[in-house]
Parts: structure tokens; C-alpha cells; sequence
């Protein structure tokens, strides 16, 4: 997997890279807040979808159900603001923490019991399910109500508070989506990327080299549960109302996995160019259908579900391997049959 | 026996009452290499399994270094010392063949630097340097078994279970990995316990012989001797043999 | 609170989950012999909800009669769904061709969403208010065609696997997919009928439960994931597993919508799940992996 990262591509890919960031740092004062909101959305996608890619992609473990991450990560930061004034900076420790602690408990129950594959999978959805019933019925985080955030003027942008114009909120998840990024790229040439992809190769193997797997799974769950916390709160602060049947809705974990699996599991670009295809897309199919005056409520869901299908179908890899290879992005390597 | 670097004393194991391995003594003097022989289904590759902690024997003990280690899982045994390879190779098909030799290092390294240049050694030695960026996905049958030898030796064992890595190889690439062998074992010291069906190279290679039948210990000894003791020339050739 | 009411509630529970049973034996019959998780069982049982909702508004028909028709047209999509979806990428890892259902589903739904819209639909049929007094007990009269036509089919599958010549040639193939292909039969093609009939299942357990429950898009999802949790806890691959479970399970349902509120019902399902994938993930009647 290392053929994708940055180390030993050619020079001017780094420079490629360089550009489009400049590009995007520069997108709020271009743009209509219309495109910005949009990206927002992307940012958020990649930003969540890379968190997740650290449990499947590196650590083999099918999630989903990572919906429960995003909406601990939410609540937590919001009903600490809410009800103590609490700045959502400080407030996302406490996310960090709670969702880390349910990834342990999600991690430990799975992998001491040896519950692996589609089990774990189901696993994930049912810990997701219970959040959202017990959530609906939690008065204290609005219940099935809902709970919601003041919102003040967005003339001017309180930092602090995480109040403000989308400007700010898109500088915030190109950020995330950043230092995401770098974090999973020195995370892949670690010892723990290594010892991630050898148990996801072989996990015999990786015992036989002196790896504890149930440590290592255990790091990438708690890790991915952590990272997947923060989107929640930019979740939370972002549209300020979090509802239990929303937030912790089976779609929320399906609605985050499609960028990595489109994008190319394993891989570091992988979930960014996922979030782009598919939200861009998918915002223009709904333009198209405003413009011609159609309304079709789940018809987005249906171009997502279509997508999937066909990624998985015809290109098992995702789109970012034969998009890297075409341009050229990584150290030559042979491999049997096709390449 | 003290000086014994792996013993194993009355190991028993079933499966589902099946009885794979019964009473299984014998040791594994420290600097020798120790062939572990006998016809298919004799009980080899479970006594491996058991050393390296994938089963828990159902009696006996299993002992490295003094200390007792049946039982323990097969990562603590692998930090212990002890380095294996698998009969039906197991490479990080999606990996380079560097970056599977770097996962075996960094059992013994401190940083991945450290380990990349361990495994770099590693990879020269073992002659898969012109392939070192390639995936272990795409490499042949030999260049594979290298490969896993590769990989458990940059663990940094004190000692190594071969698992039949001869298997399928040509005659000249036998001589290159016997070669090895005794070049590790006579220059670092190197404790070998293989299992091996190509006599040749057990031969050339064991100063010790124990010969498993139907699970049991039927001979052990010098090559020579073991080449001549009735009992195995019995199990392979059969009764009207002897 | 008086005995009978948990005595009435447990068997309403009884009854219903027969049905579950029945639902999720198509789960269980498609798992053991294919060795694909269908993600989109809820859902292609919800098409079939929605086919029998249309039948009955535009011609009054009764579900239970139309079980056999909307049957077939849920055997027809399986069979489609599995020859031209699933059979091509069979080589591929467990968790692609379960995401290729996913994907399947997350289409059913959203499908049926435009097509119908988000509002709930029933059938009230001329039974739709009656029940049945025996003894203590009031049993509504739609659970007891419900269950009873649950058993029906269930003892009619059983009936099918144990002694038609295709029913065998199926398990041959759950058993020994080398040797049924070195014996001769037409693997992909018993493949797909085995999905047909797990989808028929779900079409006929659909019509029965279209009498209980009001039906809307998203009860899809929420019926795979009880399929799910039924199966598991009756054990993957055990045909009375799965009826046995989704038997425990209604009864669970019941008993705890009635002890708490009737809105955290699915939370026991899903302790139900937690706990089997711990401590017995067989399930009760499933056979211990390897």
C-alpha cells in the first residue's frame, strides 16, 4: 500500500498537490456561498470517511455502524455547550473521550469473543441502533425532540464558539481534512500501519512476527472512533440541531462509508476523491432535478446506491489505484495478472 | 538437560479425539540444527504449532530457554526467540516484499528505521533484493518460501522453525538456501529445528535427527545412525522392507 | 398486573413471531446454501408489502390469497438479483459481495420512497378487527391467519428441501460445492433458485405481516436488521433455527414493549444480538464453526 503515499513520488505531483490546496485556501473569496456549503459537505465526508478508513482500510474491520462515533462526538460537545457554556474546544475532549470509550467497548467485546467479518459488521449496526433508541428517550440531549444550538448572527465569526459564516466552517473542515490526511500518511509508515496491514493480510502471519492483533485492532477501533468523534462536532456545531433518528441512523453509517469505498479503501486520497466524486455529483444531480422542476426525495439515495453498486461491481479498488497508476503517482511494481 | 535451548517433554495433543502427537520428547540443543522427520501425518507441523503457541498442548511442557512456554500465545513466543516459518507460505500479498521483511524486523527494532535497514540486510542476504519493491503477490513459488525464511529471520530469533521451505525448490536453489542455513548457523550461532522431506537436505544440513511416527518419537540420533535404525527404515519402507 | 395480559401479549408475541420466523428463514436458507449475507431482505420483503398494498386498494385483494403470486414475483426478482448480481463477483472477498446488497438495498428503499412516498400504508381487511376468544385469551384474528399461514409455507419448504430431486440437488451443493459441480450440476443455477426461494419466502412472509403492521419505506432496514438478529440467534444455516428464533424473538418483543416503553422494543432485540454474538455466536441450533 505504501506505492501510494507521497514518499518517492515524483516531484511534480508534490507540486500538484501544493497547487490545489493554494486553489482551496482561496475558494471562500472566489466562490458563492452555495459551492462553499458544498464543499463544507465534502471536507466532512473526507474528513469522516478517512477516520473510518483507519478501522477498515488499515485494520480490516468492516464498520457499520460508525454513525455511533459521529453522534456521541455530537452530542457530547453540544450538550456541554449548551447547558455549561462549555467552548466546543474544549468540549471535543470530552468527544474524543466518550467515543473513544465506546470504540473500546465495541473493540473488546468483538475481538475477545472473536466476533470478526459480517458479525462484526452487525455488531456495529446493532451499538449504533442502541445509541439512537436510548438517545430518543435521554431528556437531558432533547430526546426524540431534538436538540439544538443557539444560534447567533453569522456577522461576526466567534471562533471560540464555533459560530459563524460558512467561510469559517469550511476552513475548519479543509483543516480536519488536512491534518487527517498527514496524520493517516505518517500512521501508514509507522509501526502501527505496518502491523495493521500485515493483520489485515495475514493475521496468522502477524502473530507469527511477533504482533499482538488484539492490541493493534484495538488501537485502530479506539483511534478511528476518535478521529470520527471530531466530525461530530463539526457536525454538531455546523447545523446546529442533532436529532437521535438522524444522527445515529444506519444511513448516517452507510452515507460515510461510500466516499472511502468509491474512493479506494486502504489507499490515503482514496476517501478525499471519494467525498468529491460522489458529493458533486450528486449536488448536480440535484440541481438538475430543481431545474427541471422535478422533485424525487430519495433520489440522491438512489444515485448513491447505484454508484456503490457499480464501484463494487467494476472497479473493486476504487477509483484512486487506477487513477494514481494512469497518472503516473507511484514507484512501479509488478504484479500477477492484471495490473 | 541445561544446556537444551528448546525441549519438549511428553507433549500430547488431539483433535476432536483424534490423536495428533502422544508423549513427544526431545530437545533442541542450542548452536545445532535438528531435523524433525517422518512420513505425512506423523505429528510435525503440530509439534511446531504447539512450540509456537497456535495450539495448547493437551499434556506436557514445552520449554525454551528454561522457561516454560506451551501455552502462550503465538506472539509472546515469537518475542521470546523463537522465529517460524509456515508450510503453506503466508506472505503480505499486498505488501512489497521489503515492507514484509520490515513487519519481521520490527519485532526487534526500536524505530522502522532501524528496521529498514535490518531488513535491507535481510533482503540482500536472502537474495530478493532485485524484487524488493515488488509485491509478495507477485512473486514465484521459491522466491516466496525466501521470503518467509526472510521474514522470520529479521524477527531476530535465537531460534528458527523451518517449516519444509525445500519443498518445490530446484536442486541449485537448494544448495543456496543449505548454504544459508549453515552459514547462519555456524557464523551467528543460529538454533535451526526444520522439518524437511527432502532427505538430501536434511543430511546435509542436521547434525540430529528425530524421526516422528503416528505421532510418537521412534528414533533419535546422529543422521547415520537414524539412517540406519530399523525402526524408521520400517515406517517409510514398510514391514517386509526391514 | 394480571396474569393473562402477559399471556395474551405472549402469544400476539407467538404469533408474529412465526411470521418473523418465516422471514427470517429465507435469510437462513440463502445464507446456508449461497454463503451471501443479504443485506436487502427487509427490503425486497417491503416491495412485497407494497405489491400487496396495491393489490388490496385497487381490487380488494387479500393478501393471504396473493401470497403465492407476489411469492413469485419476489422468487423472479431473487433469482435475477443473484444470477446477474452476485454470481458474476462470487470469488469475490465476504464483505464485497455483502456491500453489493447494501447497495442493492439502499436502492430498494429510496425506490420505494419515490414511488409511494414517506406516509404509512395499511391493509384492513374484513378481518382486520376481529379476534378470537379462547379461554383468557384474545388473539387477533389477523395474527392467527398470520402464523398459521407462517407455518404453511415454512412445513412446505421443509417438505421441499427433504424430498423434491432440486430441493436435495440444493443442499448437495451447501454441503460440497466442488462435488456438486464435479457431479454436474448447474451450481450458478441452483445458486440463483436458492436466492429466488429465500426471496420468496420474504415475499409470502410480507404479505402476512402487511395485516400486522403499517408499512413505510425505512421498515425495510428495520426488518433486514431483526432477520439479522433472528437468524443469528437461532443460528446461521439452521432452518427450525431461524423459525425458533424469530419465535423467541416476538415473544421478547412483546413482553418487552409491554415492561417498557413500546418504543425501546428493538433495543432487546438487539441485547438479544449482542449477547448471541458473545457468548454462543452459533446461535441456539447452529453448528459450531470450525
Amino acid at each position: 500500500m505504501s506505492g501510494y503515499l507521497l514518499d518517492g513520488v515524483p516531484r511534480h505531483a508534490l507540486v500538484l498537490l501544493a497547487l490545489l490546496f493554494a486553489v482551496l485556501l482561496a475558494v471562500p473569496f472566489v466562490a458563492n456561498d452555495y459551492l462553499v456549503t458544498v464543499l463544507i459537505l465534502i471536507f466532512y465526508f473526507a474528513y469522516v470517511g478517512q477516520a473510518w478508513n483507519i478501522m477498515m482500510g488499515f485494520a480490516g474491520q468492516l464498520s457499520l455502524g460508525h454513525a455511533l462515533y459521529i453522534g456521541l462526538g455530537a452530542y457530547a460537545a453540544a450538550a456541554l455547550y449548551v447547558h455549561y457554556g462549555i467552548s466546543p474546544w474544549l468540549g471535543l475532549w470530552m468527544s474524543v473521550l466518550v467515543s473513544a470509550a465506546a470504540g473500546a467497548i465495541v473493540g473488546y467485546l468483538a475481538f475477545r469473543f472473536g466476533v470478526g467479518g459480517v458479525y462484526f459488521a452487525i455488531l456495529t449496526i446493532a451499538f449504533a441502533e442502541f445509541a439512537r433508541i436510548g438517545f430518543d428517550h435521554w431528556r437531558w440531549v432533547g430526546g426524540s425532540g431534538g436538540f439544538f444550538l443557539p444560534v447567533k448572527n453569522y456577522a461576526r465569526n466567534d471562533l471560540l464558539s464555533l459560530r459563524g459564516s460558512p467561510a469559517m466552517f469550511y476552513y475548519l473542515a479543509l483543516g480536519m481534512t488536512a491534518a487527517a490526511f498527514i496524520a493517516c500518511h505518517a500512521l501508514l509508515r509507522s509501526r502501527a500501519g505496518y502491523y495493521w496491514q500485515a493483520i489485515r493480510e495475514s493475521p496468522d502471519a502477524a502473530q507469527a512476527l511477533g504482533i499482538n492483533i488484539f492490541r493493534y485492532k484495538m488501537y485502530a477501533v479506539v483511534l478511528s472512533a476518535a478521529m470520527t468523534s471530531l466530525g461530530g462536532v463539526l457536525f454538531a456545531f455546523y447545523y446546529n440541531n442533532l436529532f437521535p433518528e438522524q444522527v445515529f441512523h444506519i444511513s448516517r453509517s452507510i452515507e460515510l462509508i461510500l466516499g472511502p469505498i468509491i474512493g479506494g479503501i486502504g489507499t490515503l486520497f482514496g476517501p478525499i476523491l471519494g467525498a468529491f466524486v460522489l458529493t458533486s455529483l450528486a449536488e448536480s444531480l440535484s440541481e438538475l432535478m430543481r431545474a427541471l422542476g422535478v422533485d424525487l426525495p430519495g433520489i440522491k439515495q438512489v444515485f448513491y446506491g447505484l454508484c456503490l453498486l457499480l464501484v463494487v461491481m467494476f472497479l473493486p479498488e476504487g477509483i484512486w489505484p487506477p487513477l494514481s497508476r494512469l497518472l503516473g503517482l507511484h514507484r512501479a511494481r509488478t504484479k500477477t495478472g492484471k495490473s | 538437560m541445561t544446556s537444551a535451548l528448546l525441549s519438549l517433554a511428553n507433549v500430547s495433543m488431539s483433535f476432536r479425539g483424534l490423536r495428533a502427537v502422544q508423549n513427544v520428547s526431545f530437545d533442541v540443543p542450542a548452536g545445532e540444527i535438528v531435523a524433525l522427520i517422518g512420513p505425512n501425518g506423523a505429528g510435525k507441523t503440530t509439534c511446531f504449532n504447539v512450540v509456537a503457541g497456535v495450539y495448547r498442548p493437551d499434556a506436557g511442557e514445552v520449554r525454551f530457554d528454561g522457561q516454560r512456554i506451551d501455552g502462550r500465545r503465538p506472539d509472546e513466543v515469537c518475542r521470546a526467540g523463537i522465529g517460524r516459518t509456515f508450510q503453506l507460505v503466508k506472505p503480505f500479498a499486498g505488501l512489497s516484499v521489503m515492507e514484509n521483511v520490515i513487519v519481521g524486523a520490527l519485532n526487534a527494532a526500536a524505530s522502522v528505521r532501524e528496521a529498514r535497514h535490518a531488513a535491507e540486510r535481510i533482503v540482500d542476504r536472502l537474495g530478493l533484493a532485485p524484487k524488493a519493491d515488488h509485491t509478495a503477490s507477485s512473486l514465484t513459488l521459491p522466491e516466496r518460501k525466501r521470503l518467509e525464511v526472510a521474514r522470520a529471520l529479521a524477527t531476530g530469533p535465537r531460534i528458527l522453525l523451518l517449516d519444509e521451505v525445500m519443498a518445490g525448490l530446484r536442486p541449485t536453489e537448494m544448495d543456496l538456501m543449505v548454504a544459508l542455513f549453515r552459514d547462519l548457523n555456524s557464523r551467528h550461532g543460529l538454533t535451526i529445528l526444520l522439518i524437511e522431506h527432502v532427505m538430501r537436505a536434511v543430511m546435509a544440513l542436521s547434525s540430529r535427527i528425530v524421526v516422528l511416527h503416528h505421532g510418537e518419537v521412534i528414533a533419535t540420533g546422529a543422521p547415520e545412525a537414524v539412517a540406519r535404525d530399523p525402526a524408521v527404515l520400517e515406517c517409510y519402507l514398510g514391514e517386509e522392507a526391514v | 398486573m394480571p396474569a393473562e395480559i402477559y399471556l395474551n401479549v405472549a402469544v400476539s408475541g407467538l404469533l408474529t413471531g412465526l411470521v418473523y420466523g418465516l422471514m427470517a428463514l429465507g435469510l437462513s436458507v440463502i445464507f446456508g446454501v449461497v454463503r451471501v449475507v443479504n443485506f436487502a431482505h427487509g427490503e425486497m420483503m417491503s416491495i412485497a408489502m407494497y405489491l400487496a398494498v396495491v393489490l388490496f386498494s385497487a381490487y380488494r385483494l387479500d393478501p393471504l390469497l396473493m401470497m403465492v403470486p407476489i411469492a413469485g414475483v419476489l422468487f423472479a426478482f431473487g433469482y435475477v438479483v443473484q444470477r446477474g448480481i452476485i454470481n458474476p463477483f462470487i470469488s469475490r472477498p465476504e464483505h464485497s459481495q455483502f456491500m453489493l446488497l447494501v447497495a442493492v438495498a439502499l436502492i430498494i428503499v429510496n425506490v420505494l420512497l419515490i414511488v409511494f412516498g414517506p406516509d404509512a400504508q395499511s391493509v384492513q381487511t374484513g378481518y382486520s378487527l376481529s379476534s378470537f376468544l379462547v379461554g383468557p385469551l384474545i388473539i387477533d384474528a389477523t395474527k392467527v391467519y398470520a402464523g398459521a399461514a407462517a407455518l404453511a409455507v415454512a412445513a412446505a419448504l421443509f417438505a421441499f428441501f427433504r424430498f423434491t430431486l432440486v430441493g436435495k440437488a440444493i443442499r448437495a451443493c451447501a454441503d460440497n460445492y466442488a462435488g456438486a459441480l464435479v457431479v454436474g450440476l448447474d451450481v450458478k443455477h441452483l445458486y440463483a433458485l436458492t436466492f429466488g426461494l429465500g426471496a420468496a419466502c420474504v415475499g409470502a412472509a410480507g404479505c402476512m405481516l402487511v395485516l400486522l403492521v403499517d408499512v413505510t419505506p425505512p421498515l425495510g432496514p428495520a426488518y433486514t436488521l431483526l432477520a439479522f438478529v433472528i437468524v443469528i440467534t437461532g443460528g446461521l444455516g439452521s432452518m427450525p433455527g431461524a423459525l425458533l428464533g424469530g419465535v423467541l424473538i416476538g415473544v421478547a418483543e412483546a413482553l418487552g414493549g409491554l415492561l417498557l416503553a413500546p418504543s425501546a422494543k428493538s433495543m432487546f432485540a438487539f441485547a438479544i444480538l449482542v449477547l448471541v454474538l458473545l457468548f454462543r455466536p452459533q446461535g441456539i441450533l447452529g453448528k459450531s464453526a470450525t
